[in-house]
């Protein structure tokens, strides 16, 4: 019997930059692209002497920004509150309907052709007819978040579920694996990352869908509060929405991945491997 | 991600194997054996036996169908098939056979004893722990029990996948090229493993490498031609594993390069190399 013993991991761990310095630099990355955008946005101002009600300067909303801030966390806690909802109601609905479809043959052929359908239309012209139909609340934007995500999530999912390695099939098949275990033990798990990458799409995309809601018909959100500034000439106020906007998708965003890849540990990942 | 690789074979633990299950005692008849893709008959009119507790390796060109007759044993062939598969106790085959294929066909998200656990998950049995454990110690895994596939190197995901096979402790195991992406001294090393972990077990191993049949093999086949047939078995002497510069074993491996379709020119060029 051979007996395997690991090597000390030191004679494999490749050199490294020090902790310290690299974890500053990876700190200062995202400071450093901000800088950068914010020093464009001033230079396109002070070249084409833009006037306040066309482009405010950055210094103008940030003054905005501070000032307003009551309204402004008022009414993004509504288009958050949307996102959140419509992203997971979305996802669910998307994992439940790949699911059946890549699980029996006959609902697929009659599903997927309905999905692809669907798809031919613009969403965002449906908003008016959500409004209508699910009044001026959440609800409308809710389900405008969730329509625009299910697609993404369903397709992802569905690739997942339907390109099982076939070896694993195969195996199963001589363990005499049962239908559902091969499915909750094998086909779920290998389908994850796809899921996991469907996911994220309809995390970008999540918030578009609450928004348009929101300018449709609303009284409360970000949208809302961007429409009627808009409308009063109020652009650094319309860009204090977009600032909050930007910041919350994009901790959503990075907050998912780092969920999804704490779930998904052995999922392959050849950008962060050690050494390359 | 880093990988161990296995200890020399000078490390080896003097324990002995907790090994197996019982000595399989019936023997495997194929009669008029067909499988047919597109149309295209792989193989017809073909026969073959397993004898109880041998090892028997099928050796072919790329391409002729040895994978396609292990799979078709295996059940694994669902179109165009058919054939009497017979076993001598009466009993079917299906439901008895162990299957291992060239890829390890771990699962990247259980660690190694999770995957040699895999069947009695998948049948939703109670798993017994104690077997899969003396089983990873007995293809030298102790230390890598708790690894994920990521974290092996090849040689150990093959030793991997065989505890998983050995868990199964079915009284025939199919194995298509197991080997054969390890480099040579790992798949020697491999090579001897299965033959001791496998013995008593009827066993049919697909393989491409004349010296890997001659060297572990009871029995060894040729497949060729298209629809392919069988030749009939080259049956080495001596203890297993075997010496490859036996002149016997280079003489039936000339034997056997032969019926792979190698020219007399070929041969003498081979000898001359040897």
């Amino acid at each position: 019997m051979t007996n395997s013993t690991p090597p000390s991991k030191s004679t494999t761990t490749p050199k490294r930059i020090p902790l310290t310095e690299r974890r500053l630099l990876k700190l200062a990355r995202p400071l450093i692209i901000i800088a950068a955008l914010i020093a464009t946005w001033q230079i396109i101002v002070t070249i084409t002497g833009a006037p306040k009600y066309m482009l405010p300067a950055p210094y103008e909303v940030w003054v905005t920004l501070i000032a307003r801030h009551d309204v402004l966390l008022d009414h993004a806690k509504y288009t958050i509150a949307e996102t959140v909802i419509g992203l997971f109601a979305g996802a669910t609905l998307g994992a439940l309907a790949a699911l059946p479809m890549a699980l029996f043959s006959p609902i697929r052929f009659w599903l997927m052709p309905i999905l692809l359908v669907s798809q031919a239309i613009p969403f965002f012209a449906l908003a008016p007819l959500l409004v209508l139909w699910l009044g001026f609340g959440l609800a409308s934007k809710i389900a405008m978040a969730a329509l625009i995500i299910f697609f993404p999530v369903t397709v992802a999912f569905f690739d997942g579920l339907s390109r099982t390695e076939p070896g694993w099939l195969d195996l199963a098949r001589t363990m005499g694996a049962s239908r559902w275990r091969l499915l909750t033990h094998v086909r779920l798990p290998a389908a994850l990352p796809a899921f996991a990458s469907g996911f994220r799409v309809a995390t970008a995309v999540a918030p578009i869908g609450a928004i348009i809601g929101e300018w449709v018909g609303s009284s409360h959100g970000l949208g809302y509060l961007m429409l009627h500034a808009n409308a009063r000439v109020q652009i650094d106020m319309v860009f204090a929405c977009l600032l909050i906007l930007c910041a919350f998708s994009i901790t959503q965003y990075f907050l998912v991945d780092r969920v999804l890849r704490a779930a998904l540990p052995w999922q392959a990942d050849s950008l962060r491997r050690p050494g390359q | 991600m880093h990988t161990i690789e296995p200890a020399p074979l000078s490390a080896q633990s003097p324990h002995k194997p907790v090994l197996t299950g019982v000595q399989t005692r019936f023997d495997i008849h194929l009669h008029d054996g067909r499988v047919a893709f597109n149309g295209d008959d792989i193989f017809h009119d073909l026969d073959l036996t397993l004898p109880a507790n041998s090892f028997t390796c099928l050796l072919g060109p790329s391409g002729v169908g040895k994978s396609t007759l292990l799979r078709y044993l295996a059940g694994l062939v669902d179109g165009d098939a058919n054939g009497d598969i017979t076993c001598s106790d009466a009993k079917p085959l299906s439901g008895r056979v162990a299957y291992m294929a060239q890829q390890d066909l771990l699962l990247p998200w259980r660690t190694v004893r999770q995957n040699v656990l895999l069947g009695a998950v998948l049948r939703n049995q109670r798993p017994d722990l104690d077997r899969a454990d003396a089983l990873i110690g007995d293809v030298g895994l102790s230390d890598a029990a708790h690894l994920r596939p990521a974290e092996l190197s090849g040689g150990m995901k093959q030793r991997a996948a065989l505890a998983r096979t050995l868990m199964e402790d079915r009284p025939v195991v199919l194995m298509d090229e197991p080997f054969s992406a390890l480099d040579p001294l790992n798949r020697m090393r491999l090579q001897d493993l299965a033959a001791r972990v496998l013995r008593g077990k009827t066993v049919l191993l697909v393989t491409h490498d004349p010296l890997e049949a001659l060297r572990i093999g009871d029995r060894v086949h040729v497949l060729r031609g298209a629809p392919a047939t069988l030749a009939d078995a080259i049956i080495p002497d001596g203890k297993i594993p075997r010496d490859v510069t036996d002149p016997d074993i280079l003489r039936h491996q000339a034997e056997l390069l032969r019926q792979l379709g190698a020219t007399p020119a070929e041969l003498n060029r081979a000898e001359g190399a040897l």
